[in-house]
């Protein structure tokens, strides 16, 4: 068969010359991150290079920029595996009601005890407390609604969203009812801000967010085939409510992280993820994940940079992206013209 | 050889299939036909396990389809529905390469890639292995699904309706694909037709179902009957022996 072998070098060939443009978009946005990181970390010192204090500023920016790297890839890894468990593109993890159960949480600490508790109880150990929270309540709804004998993948959602109106409803009732300045204090902690961030949580944060990622990196093929859905990728010998069920539990570590470094974020993971399938140039997990991440980092590198040395509003990054966000989710809808 | 030991299917009080037993021999090509409802898709998909029997035992080459791990069937037994939606992008090439996916674990070796392209060179995808099943018409991509299922080289292969969308041409030339799968390469096919002449002309074995109950088996002549395909279908059918084979005209 000649002109069969041919045809294969033809294709050979071609998916040789795949992987430098891959490459190259991936080459383009390290050196974006490297370059945006960087620049956070030196930029506007008033200090000489040769001096100590100049490195301790720089010590004091590193917690900065490992929680914008740490949040970057929480975000954009658990919104692509967020996707590819669903086998839907237009879900977002929060959807499950994660943020709502964050806003409920911190409301209810304020709503007890007060505005001051809020400050009073910072530390690792409401960190941690509010991250297996939050990753308990994920695993009981999903073992719960999911693996069980009867369970779906759309009852799950379809009571996440109801389970995460019914908190945001909650987290309202006890607003109203809060004192203006409770409700001032409280109201900083609901947006998210890359200074919220408490740098004794970050090193814990960065070892569980390393193990998940590795454990996502060794199934990277399995996830391609489930990103096929329930029928094909079963046919392929994927356990696939086992698979779906430990994806979406890392996916409530990975939320629950991110959720509690630095407040709620909407829409940031999903127009990572989406820029990610339309740019990477491939749709292997192999490729997109990482693609995500760099997306993810370069955009919180480079508009955090922005907005404190441009506009002088650090802490609106999240305001920030959140609004363009939501605009692109609607965009992506209306283009799209369906769910 | 594939068995059915008592496999029902109920939705709530609404029993949709069974309780069939039966006995479908290795080799060869297996129809399923019957009118719409009759739980012919149900059962495929029983077999296949993608959908959990009520209660029964299924068997595909001695496993037990309920107990045998799932990456360890997914060598035995392919299935391929109806209708296939995904949200990844892909082109012909890395969809039938999925097709290795149980042998390979995702990296596809030498001999992976021997059988990505006789796959794709038995359904005369040659020419459209680069593009996007979205570039594709449907019966293009009907036959870049099937030929996934080939890749995957199963001893038995269960296709639901794999004539679907498909033109003359290409429907006959995928039957005959299939019939050539069977004899060449010993595969035992099961399939969903609709159209009861297409079963007639290709397949060794025909089980007609009704009302979620195997109401006949046999080869294509014993089912070939007017009285039995009136029985089974429940509308006037002519049986006429034309050549070869019979065929049934029941279009007026």
């Amino acid at each position: 068969m000649p002109e069969l072998t041919a045809r294969a070098e033809v294709t050979a060939s071609a998916s040789r010359r795949r992987p430098p443009r891959v490459w190259a978009r991936f080459a383009v946005l390290g050196l974006l991150v490297v370059g945006a990181a960087v620049a956070l970390l030196v930029y506007d010192i008033p200090m000489d290079p040769s001096r100590r204090g100049f490195w301790l500023a720089v010590n004091l920016r590193v917690v900065t920029v490992a929680t914008i790297a740490v949040v970057a890839l929480c975000q954009a890894v658990a919104t692509v595996l967020f996707h590819t468990a669903t086998s839907n593109r237009i879900l977002t993890p929060s959807i499950m009601g994660f943020d709502a159960l964050y806003v409920v949480m911190q409301t209810a600490l304020v709503f007890f005890f007060g505005g001051a508790a809020l400050a009073a109880t910072d530390g690792l150990i409401k960190v941690a407390v509010q991250s297996l929270l939050m990753v308990g309540f994920a695993t009981v709804l999903y073992g719960w609604l999911f693996a069980g004998r009867r369970g779906s993948l759309h009852i799950m959602l379809l009571i996440g969203i109801v389970l995460g109106v019914g908190f945001g409803s909650l987290s309202t009732v006890m607003q109203r009812l809060l004192t203006p300045s409770d409700f001032d204090l409280l109201s900083a902690r609901l947006f998210g801000n890359m200074s919220n961030s408490n740098p004794e949580y970050l090193p814990w944060a960065a070892l569980i967010v390393a193990v998940v990622l590795l454990a996502v990196w060794r199934s990277r093929h399995r996830l391609d085939v489930l990103a096929l859905g329930r029928e094909t990728a079963t046919n392929l010998g994927v356990a696939y409510k086992r698979e779906v069920t430990v994806l979406l539990i890392l996916i409530a570590v990975l939320i629950s992280i991110s959720t509690t470094m630095v407040g709620p974020m909407t829409f940031f993971g999903f127009i990572v993820a989406t820029l990610a399938y339309q740019l990477a140039g491939a749709s292997t997990h192999r490729v997109v994940l990482p693609f995500a991440v760099l997306l993810a980092m370069t955009t919180l590198l480079v508009g955090y940079f922005v907005l404190k040395h441009v506009f002088y509003a650090a802490g609106m990054l999240t305001v920030i992206i959140e609004f363009a966000g939501g605009l692109f989710f609607i965009i992506h809808l209306l283009r799209k013209g369906a769910l | 050889m594939i068995t059915l030991t008592d496999v029902t299917k109920s939705y709530g009080a609404q029993r949709v299939l069974g309780p069939v037993t039966l006995e479908i021999p290795a080799g060869g090509v297996t129809a399923l036909v019957g009118p719409n409802g009759a739980g012919k898709s149900t059962m495929l998909t029983i077999i296949g396990r993608l959908t959990e029997p009520t209660a029964g035992r299924v068997t595909v080459g001695g496993r037990d389809v309920a107990k045998t791990p799932s990456r360890e069937l997914a060598r035995i037994v392919s299935i391929l529905r109806q209708e296939n939606h995904f949200v990844t992008r892909l082109t012909v090439r890395e969809l039938v390469g999925f097709g290795r996916f149980p042998h390979s674990g995702g990296r596809l070796s030498d001999d992976d890639r021997r059988h990505v392209d006789e796959a794709i060179a038995f359904l005369g995808l040659d020419a459209l292995q680069g593009r996007y099943l979205d570039q594709l018409s449907g019966g293009q991509r009907q036959r870049a699904y099937v030929a996934m299922v080939l890749a995957q080289d199963t001893d038995c292969i269960l296709l639901d309706e794999p004539l679907n969308n498909l033109d003359m041409r290409h429907a006959v030339g995928m039957m005959k694909q299939l019939r050539r799968a069977a004899d060449e390469l010993g595969k035992t096919i099961v399939i969903v037709v609709h159209d009861i002449n297409f079963a007639a002309a290709y397949a060794d074995r025909i089980v007609a179902l009704t009302d979620g109950l195997v109401a006949e088996q046999g080869s294509p002549a014993e089912i070939m009957r007017s009285d039995v395909l009136e029985g089974v279908f429940g509308t006037p059918i002519d049986v006429r022996v034309d050549g070869a084979y019979p065929l049934a005209v029941y279009f007026r």
